[in-house]
């Protein structure tokens, strides 16, 4: 019971400090950081449900982010062109705007492509995969592998997808300038508030029923199975949830930070927010979005300061959290905290 | 009709280049369920290897050699170090060795710098016997005298005898008085050593860059996922028809859809065969 009363007072706590505290004490530039990091946090609570929960080790959340950056960058792009075909179809020698684009003129489509588009991909890979019984390190390698495709898909068709550079230049975001200092506060406030209520969300989903089936999985799957649940259905639907929730932060992602391309949602940025939430700590959902934070500062601060020591910065952190404190940060706390209770 | 049969060599050499990354990579995964990501960093070190060597006597060959044996002892290292308390958790091992991985290419980007470099291909390497390129043919005979040459040595000998036995069942091989921990050193030193020459391999068809691992260290996995976990026919079979559908299917459509029609064929494949190709018979449950 303290300990329920203690983690509604620290949730209160952040929301008070993300919401009232930041945006007042930081410069506009540090809080559009702090707001593609709390983007990058939306994507790894859906990690931290998965994996953390779920068990599912899932190395292709940036397949999903893309997804949504994409469904709500082809709005923004087809807002701002008016009439006219998108800039960078123009440069490529598209005379027409292709069939795919065409439904995305509607702002209702397009949001709700960012969470059906990406929690439908989650589907279609669940089924085809968890009912074979595909598990475990098979189930990583494959997701990495569909990242690494959607990279190299979206690179390939250059006047569908803007290649290399994917979609940038936006201008307008529902009426309002996306470059002002103002609709960047707002949209910083947007993130957080999302987030919370995301993981607010996602709190009372492991708590549920469901929730103790999902650990029930993670734990023992095969007994799970003799129990007469089928575990195929839970992983399918919690994958589900944790991609479109990738999605929201994709399309999120695309007005606070102004582009979304193949470099952002690759093998590699996947793999980044996966490292995040085992440093934050895998097993709790505070934990991945406190790494998601944490990762998100350590990296611009190392990369501005020293540059060509991030990457051993952030290998030798990543054996260390793995090796040493196979529960993250949030682990260390609890241990701490038990000390001196 | 003439690019279909010039598809031929080029599929089949991506294919042996394939083989000889994913057999390190089944064999350490299938034995001792760890997933290397640094595998991909062994095939760079070897490369590089072959371009430190590539004036030395000894050559091109002798470059094999050395590259089998940096590769290897990377491999140990790695394995004796760090790998080896993490054995049975493979996503831990994953997350773990892609760090090594992160660390191994900021080195490389130190030491021999972020541009690729080119290594000059020996010169009785130039030219072509009719369609077959003398190189690509060198890298398909490479390939398949280190399938044979493992097969030997699982099939031939007391140490191979240990491993199958090990990679059956640990806990019993272990009460046999088989010593594991060096049964999977050696495993490991020789399946990294492979992914070195087929590093060297690479420089035959390509620049070598410090990235250089990362474009085959997926399709490598995906070998080893659809051949089965440690199985040498599984993986010969897998790698061959994953580099001839990789190099038809960009021929047919285009580069972009190739690799999403490979995913797609893999994951159609495991509706039949959720485990690979071929599977170790056991009573455990898995």
């Amino acid at each position: 019971m303290r300990g329920a009363l203690a983690g509604r007072a620290i949730f209160v706590g952040v929301a008070v400090l993300a919401l009232v505290v930041m945006p007042l004490l930081l410069e506009p530039f540090r809080l559009g950081l702090l707001a593609k990091y709390l983007c990058y946090a939306i994507v790894a609570l859906g990690i931290g449900l998965a994996w953390g929960q779920g068990g599912m080790l899932t190395l292709g959340q940036g397949v999903f982010f893309g997804l949504g950056g994409y469904a709500m960058g082809m709005y923004l792009k087809l807002n701002d062109a008016g009439g006219d075909l998108p800039d960078f179809m123009v440069w490529s020698g598209v005379d027409r705007l292709p069939a795919l684009w065409e439904p995305f003129r509607n702002p209702i489509f397009a949001i709700a492509a960012v969470l059906v588009v990406p929690a439908a991909v989650a589907v279609a890979l669940g089924i085809l995969v968890f009912r074979q019984r595909v598990r475990g390190a098979y189930f990583a390698i494959l997701t990495q592998a569909l990242a690494a495709a959607m990279v190299i898909l979206l690179v390939g068709q250059q006047g569908l997808t803007g290649g290399t550079n994917g979609l940038t230049n936006f201008f307008d975001f529902f009426g309002h300038d996306v470059a002002a200092e103002e609709t960047q506060r707002g949209l910083y406030i947007v993130v957080a508030v999302v987030l919370g209520v995301l993981y607010l969300a996602a709190w009372q989903l492991v708590r549920s029923r469901f929730g103790r089936l999902l650990l029930a999985v993670r734990d023992g799957e095969d007994r799970v199975r003799f129990l007469g649940y089928n575990p195929a259905t839970v992983k399918t639907i919690t994958f589900a949830i944790s991609a479109a929730m990738a999605g929201i932060a994709g399309a999120l992602f695309v007005p606070v930070v102004g582009i979304i391309s193949p470099a952002l949602l690759g093998v590699v940025p996947s793999l980044e927010l996966v490292v995040a939430v085992a440093v934050g700590g895998r097993y709790t959902l505070a934990g991945a979005v406190l790494g998601a934070v944490v990762m998100g500062y350590a990296k611009t601060y190392f990369s501005e300061e020293l540059p060509a020591a991030w990457l051993y910065l952030q290998g030798a952190l990543f054996i260390l959290v793995i090796s040493l404190a196979p529960k993250g940060i949030v682990g260390l706390l609890r241990r701490r905290g038990h000390e001196f209770a | 009709m003439e690019g279909l049969v010039n598809q031929l060599p080029i599929g089949l050499s991506i294919g042996a280049v394939l083989l000889l990354i994913a057999l390190g990579l089944t064999f350490t995964f299938g034995q001792m369920g760890v997933i290397n990501m640094a595998h991909g960093e062994f095939i760079m070190a070897g490369a590089y290897t072959a371009y430190l060597l590539q004036d030395q006597p000894g050559g091109f060959l002798g470059s094999l050699v050395v590259a089998f044996v940096v590769a290897g002892l990377m491999g140990l290292i790695l394995e004796r170090l760090a790998i080896r308390h993490f054995y049975g958790r493979p996503l831990d091992t994953l997350l773990l060795t892609w760090g090594v991985s992160l660390v191994l290419q900021q080195a490389a980007r130190d030491l021999f710098g972020a541009p690729n470099v080119q290594v000059a291909s020996p010169s009785w390497l130039r030219g072509s016997l009719g369609i077959l390129p003398y190189n690509r043919l060198f890298i398909m005979a490479l390939a398949a005298l280190s399938v044979v040459a493992i097969w030997l040595y699982l099939n031939r000998g007391a140490q191979g005898r240990r491993m199958r036995a090990v990679m059956q069942n640990r806990q019993l091989a272990a009460v046999m008085g088989i010593n594991t921990g060096r049964v999977d050193q050696r495993t490991f030193f020789i399946g990294s050593g492979l992914a070195g020459i087929a590093g060297v391999a690479l420089t035959l068809i390509g620049p070598v860059g410090p990235t250089l691992g990362t474009y085959y260290i997926v399709d490598a996995f995906l070998v080893v996922v659809a051949g089965g976990l440690g199985q040498l026919r599984g993986a010969v079979l897998a790698a061959v028809a994953l580099g001839l559908l990789n190099s038809y299917a960009e021929f047919w459509t285009n580069a972009s859809l190739a690799k999403v029609i490979v995913f797609a064929a893999i994951i159609g494949f495991l509706q039949y065969r959720p485990q690979g190709l071929f599977v170790l018979r056991s009573r455990a449950l898995t």
